[in-house]
């Protein structure tokens, strides 16, 4: 079963878990079965539109699933998806 | 709870803004989490090249990095901060859009190449505002 590492920021949202079991064989589906089972978690995941987030990067292993299939991507048992946030802003 | 800046820690994010005027800079806040303290902080590379008067960005990787190294040492994260040049210290939609939960952010109005004021913001659970918090500055910019 693949394994999804959740960012300190977003522990609150996952019963202070760091990493947490999902069943899923692409990255899109860990993501989402991981905002279903944390249901306050999606907003910070995903925009309104249902797109992930601008800051929100995800690792398969130690590779960006954007260079691999995006949501398509394969996951194995053993396999870790790594939530990476970027930090971002500005004054306008 | 609100948040406290130590002396040189607050020295620190006064110079780092300073020096980088007018462009935005950006860091790393840590210290105790159960205190509500910054006592260590840690300037990142502003990767917006485009637009560093008014943007940062810093890649996940080194943010990762940055945290890790200060975890290492037994620090807690406790928020980032950054600055805004001749600009107040409130908060952006472009910032509230991109702030993550459960962090402290600190902007620093730097106007003229001086900080002006120094404010800390914390992102609704819904997103759909920041609400400031206290903070308690140990001693003004140097």
């Amino acid at each position: 079963m693949p394994v999804i590492q959740i960012p300190s920021a977003l522990r609150s949202f996952t019963d202070n878990q760091a990493r947490v079991d999902v069943e899923a064989v692409t990255a899109g589906e860990a993501l989402s079965a991981l905002a279903v089972a944390y249901p306050s978690l999606r907003k910070h995941l995903y925009s309104d539109d249902g797109q992930l987030r601008s800051f929100v990067n995800v690792y398969k292993n130690d590779e960006d699933i954007r260079f691999l299939g995006r949501d398509a991507t394969p996951l194995a048992a053993g396999d870790t998806l790594i939530i990476v946030p970027s930090i971002a802003g500005g004054l306008t | 709870m609100g948040l406290r800046i130590d002396t040189s820690a607050n020295a620190e994010i006064c110079r780092h803004a300073e020096a980088g005027y007018p462009h935005e800079v950006v860091g790393i806040l840590a210290g105790s989490a159960a205190e509500g303290r910054v006592s260590r902080v840690m300037a990142l590379h502003n990767e917006r090249a485009d637009s560093p008067a008014n943007r940062y960005q810093v890649s996940g990787l080194a943010v990762m990095r940055g945290e890790s190294s200060l975890e290492a040492a037994g620090l807690d994260i406790l928020g980032y901060y950054h600055s805004h040049p001749d600009h107040p210290s409130t908060y952006s939609d472009y910032d509230r859009d991109h702030a993550l939960p459960n962090r402290s952010y600190v902007i620093v109005s730097v106007v003229s190449a001086r900080v002006a004021t120094t404010q800390s913001w914390r992102l609704r659970e819904d997103r759909s505002a920041m609400d400031e918090e206290p903070l308690v500055l140990e001693a003004p910019c140097p």
